[in-house]
């Protein structure tokens, strides 16, 4: 197994240093010398990634560059070939899902979790149902969803709607509510801007930064839109052909830079196909 | 993030009459329109319309004879259609459930006759067949991935296969020593509704007020999603196959006793066929993820007064198939459209 590597080190030599992000505090996550293939195809190449406790973490990247690979070995959906991942400083070996969220790592797939069958508040509380005796009880459900999107000022007229008569932006952040109440320390958001108006990726936009002030929850946010998430990150990671290439402060990068290094690189790969052609 | 999820109520509107007036016409308006969105709603209608038409065709057709008639007739149908409105709303289906109600009556049989076995204990072995059975559906359909159209079907032919072996199939009559659990399942005159309003009352709450509904409202809504919730899909599906076994072999003993014989021709498909039409007729989606067990009751009802009524009027059975097709339509379209007024504007 190998060795932890200091906070910020294991990316390539030309990163700039990440370490002292806006917000204190030892790392929450650690992702360390993380491989993944499948069979011919390299997804991950020793993947090193840190998140602070209070943190946002934006995690950028092309399609096919192994955002979704590495958002499936955080959640547990599949295990790594190599490396490991400690959580607050203790190695895990995630199961599952449900093994990952039961030591606080939850992840919120845009709009899939949902159950359009069932209402707001009955998806707000699926698998953790209160209950009296053998019934459920709705009431206090109710009561306590209403409670909960009201504090993070989701302005819904009624928890009793079925959740298929919501917008988009309104069932993400009902998805995004059931992950931070069911006591998630690391909460990943799986592109919680796709598909979006402006007016509903401004509510998801809110309700990240709220997250951002409560400072327990450290989020990493899977995004294609660079504008959008370097206004609510601390820091950001490059994702590149399954390589970390680029780790910097949110505030310290800029859409431009960003841009550029994507081209650069595509301009880069389009001259070595040539060359391999001629 | 102000946005509102619900539409805001109608206006009443200023009636001609003035404000009590309009005030009256706006409740009635309101009272109507949560009538209407109730899944329940068009089927209870139909029943409603259907006993004013037979009543008023056969002055025969409320009498306690008639209506003791139609309770044997819809009780079969019911129960069976409480289990399959929880499979269908998992997204499942039992088709074998026939011929586990065609065995029931004849394992009786076998074990007190043959292995002299006490009649309360050949019950509850009965019983726990119509358990296993469908245990072993939920196993080939979760665990070995065969559909579960596929799956029931081969089950209940292999039932069917060693009911006609095992019986020869020839009629045999009923022990004497179970007529007394007899009477309490079904042989004495009302016992069959009894049961049935009792199991359709405890079976809407254990699907609207436990657990077990609300995840088999999501196992069928969201197999992914409640999957991702940490709902044990398997769990779910399994115990759903199980209950409809376990009515599967309940309505068996019942019929058994209520018609007084062990007949082999009981089994088949014509209940659960009616059962799950039923289900369907009474608003639970073949599709999964919703349903109500009600609505079942209130399909199943529907069919039983259609199939009692047309046999008090003189009319032959013959086309009585093409009466229950029309209906299932009709109730279908129905749905659809009340559906789409219930997405509108629904409270519930």
């Amino acid at each position: 197994m190998n060795t932890p590597a200091p906070d910020g080190a294991g990316q390539s030599a030309a990163l700039p240093d990440s370490s002292g992000g806006p917000v204190a505090g030892d790392d929450v996550l650690r992702v360390e010398h993380v491989s993944k293939r499948f069979g011919a195809v390299t997804a991950l190449i020793d993947i090193n990634l840190h998140l602070k406790r209070g943190e946002v973490l934006a995690l950028l990247g092309d399609n096919g560059a192994g955002k979704s690979t590495l958002l499936k070995i955080l959640c547990g959906f599949q295990p790594p070939d190599t490396g490991r991942i400690l959580l607050d400083g203790q190695e895990v070996t995630l199961k599952s899902v449900d093994h990952a969220r039961s030591l606080g790592i939850d992840v919120v797939y845009q709009d899939l979790a949902l159950i359009d069958e069932l209402t707001v508040y009955h998806n707000m509380f699926l698998k953790r149902e209160a209950v009296t005796g053998p019934l459920l009880n709705n009431r206090a459900m109710r009561k306590i969803a209403r409670q909960r999107l009201d504090d993070m000022g989701i302005g819904l007229k009624s928890v009793d709607a079925e959740v298929a008569r919501l917008s988009g932006g309104q069932r993400q952040a009902i998805a995004i509510a059931r992950a931070i109440y069911s006591d998630a320390k690391v909460l990943l958001l799986d592109e919680p801007l796709a598909a979006m108006g402006a007016k509903e990726a401004a509510l998801i936009l809110d309700l990240i930064r709220d997250l951002k002030s409560r400072a327990d929850i450290s989020v990493i946010v899977i995004a294609h839109n660079y504008g959008q998430v370097l206004e609510i990150a601390d820091r950001v990671n490059l994702l590149q052909h399954g390589e970390i290439t680029f780790d910097k402060r949110a505030k310290d990068t800029s859409v431009q830079e960003l841009n550029d290094i994507v081209i650069a690189e595509y301009r880069a790969a389009m001259e070595a196909r040539q060359r391999t052609a001629g | 993030m102000s946005e509102t999820v619900e539409r805001a109520p109608e206006a009443g509107g200023a009636a001609p009459g003035g404000p009590a007036r309009g005030a009256l016409s706006g409740t009635v308006r309101r009272a109507a329109l949560i009538f209407a969105q109730q899944r329940e709603a068009t089927v209870l209608v139909v029943n409603i319309l259907l006993v004013i038409y037979f009543w008023r065709a056969s002055p025969d057709f409320l009498t306690k004879d008639n209506i003791a008639n139609i309770t044997w007739i819809v009780a079969p149908i019911a129960i069976i259609a409480i289990g399959e409105v929880f499979l269908l709303v998992c997204g499942e289906l039992d088709l074998s459930v026939g011929f586990v109600l065609g065995f029931s009556g004849f394992l009786m049989h076998y074990l007190i006759d043959f292995y002299s076995v006490p009649a309360v204990l050949a019950v509850l072995l009965c019983l726990l067949m119509g358990v296993a059975v469908g245990f072993c559906n939920g196993f080939i359909t979760v665990a070995l991935g065969v559909s579960s159209f596929i799956t029931t079907l081969g089950t209940g032919y292999i039932l069917l296969g060693i009911l006609l072996v095992t019986s020869h199939a020839y009629p045999a009559t009923i022990p004497e020593s179970a007529t007394g659990v007899g009477k309490l399942l079904g042989s004495s005159t009302w016992a069959e509704i009894i049961w049935t309003i009792l199991l359709v009352a405890l079976f809407h709450v254990v699907f609207t007020r436990t657990r077990w509904g609300l995840h088999t409202i999501a196992v069928g809504g969201n197999i992914l999603g409640a999957s991702e919730a940490g709902i044990s899909v398997a769990r779910i599906k399994y115990a759903n196959f199980m209950l409809t076994g376990f009515f599967g072999a309940l309505v068996g003993l019942m019929v058994t006793f209520q018609t007084s014989s062990i007949d082999p021709s009981n089994a088949g498909y014509q209940t659960m066929f009616y059962a799950i039409a039923g289900a369907v007729i009474g608003g639970t989606a073949l599709a999964g993820g919703s349903g109500t067990v009600i609505g079942a009751f209130l399909g199943a009802l529907m069919l039983s007064i259609l199939q009692d009524g047309f046999n008090l009027i003189g009319i032959s059975a013959n086309p009585l198939p093409i009466i229950f097709g029309g209906a299932i339509l009709v109730a279908m379209i129905a749905n659809v459209q009340l559906a789409r007024l219930r997405r509108a504007g629904r409270t519930r």
